[in-house]
């Protein structure tokens, strides 16, 4: 937490400021009573009606003054909340920026979400409640105490007493309810959870014809859940009685002190008056700080959630003095591999090839045996862990990531695109493409068909391009890689959405192309890589062959499985 | 009336619908909160009288104190036992209206249209039955707590403090109301940064919802730097506007808390003065009644300003109350005749009419089908993205119905069969595979509930499922997330097919059933795939056209319509568009 409060640095002024009116502004209530039982003893005491009139404007001054030192605390407050919560939002994701994926994958984008919204919010309210009130209450009920003892040390020894008890109920009772609060929460997450799976499931559910089942099982996690709301509503609502009988009972020995004391001519009427209203203004401090530890509790969580995430290592760099390849390969693999989680099976072992510039790689293997993330090492998108890999006999380790994935077009497995025109997507490859830049990559990636039927390059993409369909997605983002005319273009898996007459024409366009790239292909179909320079085949994470389409047909089992599973033998031969 | 204000009532009054089955607590908690104003307004009254009991050196009535005392210990300790009592009734009945409405929302989700669910965001409807509901519980709850004890109170304090000095109390009545105007006069006029504030929140939102949801696609296009440049511009408006509308709206508190300061100061100078001129007479003001008036003036100020907040707080609960009743009132899908046949065990006879059927009336899609497939028969369709394959699906499992022409099943068309039995006989395997959070047995039982553990090892074997189910930590009792999680693509698809090679129904569906399983696995379970479609009327999607080879029909669509309809050899043989199709695949 204490993190976070260096982005409080620049509101320093403020934090300070702040509080300290809102103090000045508790100073003039806490007179408040005195000026009262100055008005009882002084003014009735002696019928001195100037005297009440004078006193009476005296508590509308104090009003007033009051008011604007509040006033000035609620700007400084809001304007301190506010400001912090900019710098931590910037902060916070220009940090995600720099996450690799790896740190991405761990941590999952939906909790990423919602600590840079609702965390965020929640963290703003806290601190604009926390400048204004935190130190408010403590202050007035400490202040009602001190000035009980400058009217009477022995009357304000009841104060001494209840104060201690009254904080063991209230942090008690908070103590117990805010695991219970958790816990709400987390039932809460729960009928979430099920609400999302039944929409998510629907086909599936329907066909079973699940609908009761899902309703008995739902309203039993909706039951646990109210039935935890009322436990803990029922301890939380102890929280205002007990503290009303403390304070009450507080007052009837305070009445009986003050009897005896006034019995005795020690103290007047009027000051137990302004005993009995100091602890009135007690009870009612006590009823907002209830409140107030409520929200900062759940603020303090929020901010420990976003200091979690800011304490996650960030920023790829190069690293230096790292031994170098042959720089004759345009991409080489030497024993690479990557273990994603320790302790885990590796994801890769002992992968080694080596690729001229202009040549096409097919890499493909079953479900799970590796090709992405085989892929995904070359732009360093995931650090391999053991071996080396190098672009033109660079360690990619040693390369600034961005120069690197400058070089790199990579057309991802699932098509996403962005909000805005179809232009602003292209240009995502690269800024500066003219017009007649985009299209070439839009005819290459057989997309010119899409852009035309839209409506031209200035047509309206809606959020993750619901407005297109799969096939003319999936075209775009190739184009989207194209247009930056990389020195390595990488198609994961990337015409799964294509027909096969169209897969083909784009792997024409590519092998036309004048400045050819090279080419990665990653694919479950060997019809979309068999024409490769050479072919890597997996096979649960190791290379299983490699070579080209006739060698591997020869040589390696595995390929020639996943050939005849998707061709007739007739046509193998022919 | 305004629209919004007619929609209010008309919500209110739904709201005031759930709270009627605890129209008992209801009434108990109003009574009991009466008693609770009442006493703790009485309270000060009895200390006042204490306090004048004291009044100086020699003139202590100590008896008359100590019973005073007494008496309003008691009291107190009534008061706050009959408050813990009012809390957690309000407590009980909020949070069961509350579960009562969602219960509710749910149930109506089963019973909505597909059409319904297809065209509304997951995250949408979730939202409304969690996040709506929950607003509306807070509202719910600070309604019953403040409002009605905010009303109770000012009516009280009222009625006490008229009964002390009736020309005292007028100067608390006829100035306090002041505070209400300062709070509306700010309220409407923070609204419009408030409103500004939320667009602007929203923006950022869907912004980082956006980016952050896709962030590997911004790190491999390097668009890092920019993005954070397009963040900053909205995060400093959002500044912006957000100091606005929290400084603004924080004035109300300060506002009226100094309404109310001056109210003070007039009672007590009105009270002082009235003290001094009665000093002597035979109804003396005497210091104890100003003490209790000052302290009830503070009393009854107070809720005046907790109303005002109250009530924004409520209109928001209501605008969230509304979203979720809206849901309710969807209509639902038409029911089922009560007449309905029950389909068991169906042959796997199919008919299709003349069918026509389209999402949106302005682009129809599927248009005079005809499709007639006898018992055991293996139809294949295949065709371009978006030619209508799944939209077939819909029909044949009833999701949606036609809009003109029929499906019918053995003869019976479907809209007068049971939509249950109708799909029991479907076996389903669906390209996005979808598995419940639970263990692998739970999610494998879905179509079987009483399947023994034999059955369902056979089941997994068949499907080659049965060897990574094994390897799993806890194998059949692996408790797997959310969709799966931490399974693969094609191992969540085997146990999908799994999950129908355990229950086996007549007919059977297969939607791109493979698409995400390697090859030589789906080599390996075409065996049990081919002994189990034997005798079954099978539907097949496929891109891939070695599995549909074998297909007694294969079925060309495009455009929704049926434009080749054959055996493989017979459309090869007509040099059509599946022939092709089926070509491109070699091509070099």
């Amino acid at each position: 937490m204490k993190k976070l409060f260096i982005y409080l640095r620049d509101y320093r002024k403020e934090s300070v400021l702040g509080p300290l009116f809102k103090l000045l502004e508790a100073g003039f209530e806490l007179i408040v009573p005195l000026v009262v039982a100055a008005i009882i003893d002084k003014g009735i005491g002696s019928g001195d009606q100037e005297y009440i009139i004078k006193m009476c404007l005296v508590l509308v001054a104090l009003g007033l003054v009051g008011l604007f030192c509040s006033v000035t605390a609620q700007y400084f407050a809001a304007k301190a909340s506010v400001g912090f919560v900019k710098k931590l939002r910037h902060a916070l994701y220009s940090h995600i920026q720099g996450f690799s994926y790896q740190t991405l994958d761990k941590v999952g984008i939906s909790t990423l979400i919602t600590r840079m919204t609702s965390d965020m919010n929640q963290v703003q309210t806290g601190l604009n409640l926390a400048l204004r009130l935190l130190l408010r209450s403590p202050f007035v009920v400490f202040g009602a105490m001190i000035m009980a003892f400058t009217i009477d040390v022995q009357a304000a020894l009841w104060f001494a007493a209840a104060i201690p008890v009254l904080s063991v109920v209230v942090f008690g009772i908070m103590l117990m309810s805010i695991p219970l609060y958790k816990k709400v929460q987390g039932l809460l997450d729960k009928v979430l959870g099920a609400t999302r799976e039944n929409l998510t499931g629907v086909r599936v559910l329907r066909a079973f014809g699940k609908e009761e089942a899902e309703i008995a099982s739902f309203e039993e996690k909706n039951e646990a859940l109210t039935d935890m709301q009322k436990y803990v509503g029922r301890i939380s609502a102890l929280m205002n009685p007990v503290t009303y009988v403390i304070i009450n009972l507080a007052i009837l020995f305070l009445i009986h002190t003050g009897a005896v004391r006034v019995e005795a001519g020690l103290i007047t009427q009027g000051a137990v008056v302004a005993l009995y209203n100091y602890m009135s203004q007690i009870l009612v401090e006590l009823i907002k700080l209830a409140n107030l530890i409520i929200n900062i509790t759940k603020s303090v969580a929020c901010g420990k959630r976003i200091q979690g995430v800011l304490d996650m290592p960030a920023g790829e760099t190069a690293e230096t003095g790292l031994e170098k390849g042959d720089s004759k390969y345009r991409v080489q693999f030497v024993h690479a591999g990557i273990c994603y989680n320790e302790g885990a099976d590796p994801a890769l072992t002992d992968v080694s090839f080596a690729v001229l510039p202009g040549e096409t790689v097919g890499v493909i293997g079953g479900t799970g045996s590796g090709k992405s993330t085989l892929v995904n090492l070359i732009p360093r998108f995931y650090e391999a862990t053991e071996g080396r890999v190098f672009i033109d006999g660079q360690d990619v380790k040693a390369v600034d990531p961005a120069e690197l994935r400058q070089r790199v077009g990579v057309v991802p497995q699932k098509a996403v695109l962005f909000k805005g025109t179809i232009r602003d997507n292209l240009r995502w490859g690269n800024e500066n493409a003219s017009d007649e830049d985009i299209m070439q990559a839009v005819r290459i990636a057989q997309a010119e068909d899409v852009v035309v039927s839209k409506g031209g390059l200035d047509a309206p993409v809606e959020q993750g391009g619901r407005n297109l369909s799969g096939g003319q997605r999936q075209r775009l983002t190739i184009a989207r890689a194209l247009v930056r005319k990389p020195d390595i273009l990488i198609l994961d898996d990337s015409s799964s959405a294509l027909d096969f007459a169209t897969d083909a024409a784009l792997r024409k366009a590519l092998r036309e192309m004048d400045e050819r790239p090279t080419v990665f292909i990653v694919s479950q179909r060997t019809s979309s890589i068999q024409q490769a320079d050479q072919i890597i085949v997996l096979d649960d994470g190791k290379a299983a062959g490699a070579g080209d389409h006739f060698g591997l047909l020869e040589t390696c089992p595995v390929y020639r499985e996943i050939y005849e599973s998707q061709f007739k033998k007739e046509a193998a031969r022919a | 009336m305004s629209k919004a204000q007619k929609a209010e009532k008309g919500t209110l009054k739904k709201v005031l619908n759930y709270l009627r089955p605890y129209w008992a607590l209801v009434a108990l908690s109003i009574l009991l909160s009466a008693a609770v104003v009442g006493l703790t307004l009485y309270v000060p009254v009895l200390i006042g009288r204490a306090i004048d009991r004291i009044i100086g050196p020699g003139q202590v009535d100590f008896a008359a104190v100590m019973a005073l005392l007494i008496r309003i210990g008691v009291i107190v300790a009534a008061t706050a036992g009959i408050q813990w009592l009012v809390n957690s009734i309000n407590n009980k009945i909020t949070y069961q209206v509350v579960r009562d409405v969602r219960d509710q929302a749910f149930r109506r989700l089963q019973i909505l249209p597909l059409s319904y669910i297809d065209s509304h965001p997951v995250g949408g409807v979730v939202s409304q039955v969690i996040a709506d509901v929950d607003q509306f519980t807070d509202g719910l709850l600070l309604g019953f707590t403040q409002l009605f004890t905010g009303v109770v109170t000012i009516l009280g304090t009222l009625v006490f403090m008229l009964s002390i000095r009736p020309g005292i109390a007028a100067v608390v009545v006829v100035l306090t109301p002041l505070s209400f105007v300062v709070a509306r006069f700010i309220a409407t006029h923070t609204y419009s940064f408030f409103k500004q504030q939320s667009e602007t929140r929203g923006e950022q939102t869907a912004f980082i919802d956006e980016m952050l949801g896709n962030q590997k696609v911004v790190k491999a296009f390097g668009q890092e730097a920019k993005n954070v440049e397009k963040f900053d511009e909205i995060n400093e408006r959002l500044e912006k506007c957000s100091l606005k509308s929290i400084f603004y709206s924080s004035l109300t508190n300060p506002c009226t808390r100094f309404v109310n300061n001056v109210v003070y100061a007039a009672v007590a100078l009105a009270g002082a003065l009235v003290c001094v001129a009665s000093a002597g007479t035979a109804a003396p003001f005497t210091v104890g009644s100003l003490s209790a008036l000052l302290s009830y003036a503070n009393q009854y100020t107070k809720p005046f300003n907790e109303i005002s907040g109250v009530v924004t707080e409520l209109q928001n609960a209501l605008a969230c109350a509304s979203r979720v009743f809206k849901l309710i009132a969807e209509p639902p899908q038409t029911p089922d005749d009560l007449d309905a046949r029950v389909l068991e065990n169906a042959a796997g006879r199919v008919d299709i009419d003349g069918a026509a059927f389209a999402y949106s009336p302005d682009k129809p899609l599927i248009e005079n089908l005809n499709l007639h497939v006898k018992p055991g028969q293996r139809i294949a369709i295949v065709g371009p993205t978006g030619c209508g394959k799944t939209t077939l699906i819909n029909l044949l499992m009833r999701f949606y119905d036609v809009d003109a022409g029929a499906v019918s099943v053995e003869g019976t068309d479907v809209r007068h069969i049971t939509r249950r039995s109708l799909r029991a006989n479907y076996g389903m395997v669906l390209q996005d595979t979808w598995l419940k959070a639970g263990t692998v047995r739970e999610n494998l039982i879905l179509g079987k509930p009483g399947a023994t553990d034999e059955e369902i090892i056979a089941a997994c074997k068949a499907a080659h499922a049965h060897s990574f189910i094994k390897r799993l930590p806890d194998g059949y009792d692996t408790v797997i997330g959310e969709d799966g999680g931490q399974l693969s693509q094609g191992q969540k698809q085997l146990l999908c097919i799994a999950r129908i090679m355990l229950c086996l129904p007549p007919m059977l569906i297969l939607d791109e059933a493979t698409s995400s399983i390697d090859t030589r696995t789906e080599i390996r379970i075409q065996k049990a795939f081919n002994t189990m479609m034997e005798g079954r009327t099978t539907f097949i999607v496929a891109h891939r056209l070695s599995t549909i080879r074998e297909a007694d029909v294969i079925l060309v669509m495009r455009d929704g319509h049926i434009i080749e309809q054959g055996d493989h050899e017979t459309l090869l043989q007509k040099n059509g568009f599946y022939a092709k199709l089926y070509n491109s695949q070699f091509a070099a």
